[in-house]
């Protein structure tokens, strides 16, 4: 059964550098780090020394208070470090990959729900995923009303999710997921696009998205079916991480290959690269990059990746895309508010980029291009942001720290990447992640 | 442009902090992002940005509010040449001599508002705020031309210091400044504000005997029969196209209704107004006024104005394109902002037809209804509150 979700409000930004889909095996990375930050919710603790032998799927971080979620090596080596920062913070779990042969960790087969919950847990596959609300990974006994599984990414020069040799495992996994909700899970994908389901599983449903980004998002295809209310909990997982669900129950071994779209202007020769979620990127950019100062190398996509450093960065969560673009902070622009260039682009009609037509590729780069203001324009993030909420009054509530004015318009059905496109669009050029990031953090250590 | 860039960028450091000039930090601030974009990139969340920015935007308003400015000026000579019989009517001449008398205003107006802004952005240490951009060309636009440029200092600083900074600055006022100096000004010296002796320029000299300075609307609040007649300067009958196109006395700016369509095009055009409040304004100050001519009555001399009359003269029309339309004051959602514009609208034709100790209802209508729009705000908000309430509870 599939249900077709039109959204209006949203915007395509179109970026140049598009990745061809032709696949560099890469070979020359051996240094692996896992990031403990890129999973929220939960303080992580270091379970291995440097010096440890692992294998892919051993235990190298798991959850301090709660010792059954783990996060997994994703390759058999030796650690290699645990780097700190200030205050002893773990910045990341590094292993180095063994010159010989790969050895896996053996997981037993799961049958039973309660076998599948615990299975995810212990293979790392559980930290993968993210609940609603609050966009955390969900706690070891988190009950979801939904899962929401997203088949596509709709970000600016995202990659296709899955490879088509993964149907198979994908099924698998969908069943698997399917069990541990009363509710339903949902499919999200592309309308035009196809999705093979498990047969004899009822609470399965599709979501064929029409319309422009963020349609992809797990927030905008609940909204559109079952917004979260106080109270409850959704899971949301991508179409990988159900893949190496349906992996694992097949094989036994956790399998942590990723397929990252190498992206961007400033990308030499843009492309895929399959590679291990966490790989080093001093080797996996090799040949990409120039390696020039001006580049700001962004693990994810433009509007929510992270920004990294070539030299000691690591691929991070979700581990599908780097996007390389231009820093611009030695860009001269004399009297930029007066431009009448049209290679400026902007949503606003007064800029004469409206002319060209918005949907053929842009330059960009990471100057915020004004002023930090207090907010001026009216309903200007409601444009982009496809939900029954009000935006500028949640972060007005959220910038106030009033909880009850959170509950009320809305946060426990939003992530931040919801705000990602009105942190692009917005005039007064306001960091609204940032401050969905902390009120959410806030209202969390709040209850 | 290298080069300008080079050398102030050499000098900036004087006025950083611990520089020579630290406490003109804020003004160098100013001027350096005026002159040069911020090459600021992004630190959080989104790595790329929209290129409109607060500069552009009221850059925007500013270009829309020429038309305006540059008729309203040529008007001014136009409506002196009238007054003193004088057969002149060369275009540049009259021109200049407009831009003589207004020019002085517009500049005090931007020195007292700016220097205000500056000092406190230095005080509180932040940005300057391109907010008074606009207000600081509206402010003189709304006033009669003889106003003296000492008034204009005083409504500015008062509009600046108590409406806006007060607040916060750009973006936390809740009525819009220039409305609160000229409210100021109509209130503190009253006798300047209004009347026969101060929307026509005579610059000293002798009016013919036939003159009489009052606006069509003052006219028409003293009229004590239904049949008065609307008469220019010069005693001649004001026709429809005269109001239309602007050639009659009034606050110098905004006069001419043709030039205040072409601003509301720009604006709508570029999408920085709100075409909502505009359209539910109009909607609103025809049907009221419709209603005011229908139940017309000598008592209210107002009333037997036509609304298309109504619509072309006073300051109403360009109430609603430019100061109804502030993002800041105005509602912030969508369903306010239709009844926000529908209410200034018929606000502002009461006043005008029924209350005739004020021959323009504009400005107190937006002002008013900028004191209700938080309220209509929280009304459409607590719906949006109850339907999520209502799923919750289901």
């Amino acid at each position: 059964m599939a249900k077709t979700v039109k959204i209006k409000r949203g915007l395509d930004i179109p970026l140049k550098g598009n990745a061809s889909s032709v696949i560099r095996e890469d070979r020359s990375t051996h240094l692996y780090g896992i990031v403990p930050d890129d999973f929220p919710g939960h303080t992580w603790k270091v379970r291995v020394k440097p010096g440890d032998a692992v294998r892919v799927g051993d235990v190298l971080l798991s959850d301090k208070a709660d010792d059954a979620i783990a996060l997994t090596s994703p390759v058999a080596g030796v650690v290699e470090e645990i780097r700190r920062g200030e205050r002893r913070h773990i910045m990341a779990v590094t292993v180095r990959q063994a010159e010989e042969g790969e050895s896996y960790r053996e997981f037993e087969k799961a049958t039973t729900p309660e076998g599948v919950r615990a299975l995810l847990q212990a293979s790392g596959l559980w930290a993968m995923m993210r609940q609603r609300p609050f966009d955390t990974v969900p706690a070891a006994d988190s009950v979801a009303r939904d899962i929401y599984v997203t088949a596509f990414d709709s970000a600016p020069l995202a990659g296709a999710m899955l490879e088509s040799s993964q149907a198979d495992d994908f099924e698998a996994g969908l069943k698997a997921m399917a069990s541990l909700t009363q509710g339903t899970l949902y499919v999200g994908i592309r309308a035009g696009e196809t999705v093979s389901l498990p047969n004899g599983v009822r609470n399965i449903e599709v979501l064929e998205m029409v319309g422009p980004h963020p349609a992809g998002n797990a927030g905008v295809q609940i909204a559109a079916t079952r917004p979260v209310n106080k109270g409850e909990t959704v899971w949301t997982l991508d179409s990988r991480t159900v893949a190496r669900v349906g992996a694992l129950l097949r094989t036994g071994r956790v399998d942590w290959t990723t397929l990252v779209d190498v992206t961007g202007e400033n990308a030499q020769n843009p492309r895929r690269v399959r590679t291990r979620i966490g790989a080093a990127l001093s080797t996996l950019l090799e040949g990409f990059t120039k390696g020039a100062a001006s580049d700001r190398i962004i693990s994810g996509n433009v509007l929510t990746g992270i920004k990294v450093d070539m030299k000691d960065g690591f691929l991070r969560y979700p581990y599908r895309q780097i996007t390389i673009i231009e820093e611009g902070d030695q860009a001269d622009e004399f009297m930029g508010w007066a431009s009448l260039s049209p290679a400026k682009f902007s949503v606003k009609r007064n800029f004469p980029a409206f002319l060209r037509g918005l949907s053929k590729p842009f330059s960009f780069d990471a100057r915020i291009k004004g002023g930090h203001r207090a907010m001026i324009v009216s309903e200007e993030y409601d444009k982009v942001f496809p939900f029954d909420i009000l935006p500028e009054y949640l972060l007005k509530a959220i910038m106030a720290r009033d909880i009850e004015k959170m509950e009320q318009l809305g946060i426990y059905e939003v992530a931040p990447e919801d705000f990602a496109l009105p942190e692009f669009v917005d005039t007064s050029k306001i960091e609204l992640q940032k401050i969905v990031r902390e009120g959410l953090d806030y209202l969390r250590s709040e209850l | 442009m290298k080069g300008l860039k080079r050398k102030i960028d050499s000098i900036k450091p004087h006025f950083e902090k611990g520089g020579k000039y630290e406490k003109l930090n804020s003004v160098f601030d100013g001027f350096y992002t005026f002159l040069f974009t911020p090459n600021e990139t992004s630190r959080s969340g989104a790595h790329i940005h929209d290129a409109s920015d607060s500069k552009r935007l009221m850059i925007t308003v500013v270009i829309a509010l020429l038309p305006c400015m540059l008729f309203g000026m040529w008007n001014v000579g136009y409506q002196h040449a009238l007054a003193i019989g004088s057969t002149d009517h060369n275009i540049f001449s009259l021109f200049l001599y407009g831009l003589w008398q207004t020019l002085p205003q517009i500049v005090t107006a931007y020195v007292v508002g700016l220097g205000i802004e500056f000092i406190i952005a230095q005080i509180r240490g932040h940005e300057i705020q391109e907010g008074f951009l606009v207000s600081g060309i509206l402010i003189p636009m709304i006033c009669p031309v003889d106003t003296p440029c000492w008034m204009i200092a005083v409504a500015v600083a008062f509009a600046v210091i108590f409406a806006k900074e007060v607040f916060g600055g750009t973006g936390y006022n809740f009525l819009n400044v220039a409305l609160v100096a000229r409210a100021f000004l109509f209130f503190a010296y009253p006798s300047k504000m209004s009347g026969d002796n101060v929307f026509v320029s005579l610059g000293g000299e002798k009016a013919i005997d036939a003159f009489s300075g009052a606006t069509p609307l003052g006219q028409v609040a003293t009229a004590t029969s239904p049949d008065f007649v609307i008469n220019g300067v010069t005693g001649a009958p004001v026709s429809l196209a005269d109001m239309f196109w602007g050639l009659i006395p009034g606050s110098w700016g905004e006069v001419s209704t043709f030039c205040i369509l072409i601003g509301a095009v720009i604006l709508l055009a570029t999408g920085i107004a709100n075409w909502k409040i505009i359209v539910s304004g109009v909607v609103g100050a025809l049907v009221t006024s419709c209603i005011a001519h229908h139940f017309a009555n000598p008592l209210y001399p107002v009333s037997y104005l036509t609304p298309v009359q109504q619509l072309c003269l006073g300051g109403f029309a360009f109430a609603i394109v430019f100061m109804a339309t502030d993002p800041v004051t105005a509602c912030r959602t969508s369903v306010g902002k239709w009844i926000y514009g529908f209410l200034i609208g018929a606000i502002a034709m009461v006043i005008r037809c029924y209350n005739t100790g004020y021959p323009e209802g504009a400005m107190l209508a937006v002002l008013l209804m900028n004191c209700f729009a938080p309220l209509i705000d929280w009304c459409v908000v607590n719906s949006n509150i109850k339907r999520r309430m209502k799923r919750l509870n289901s």
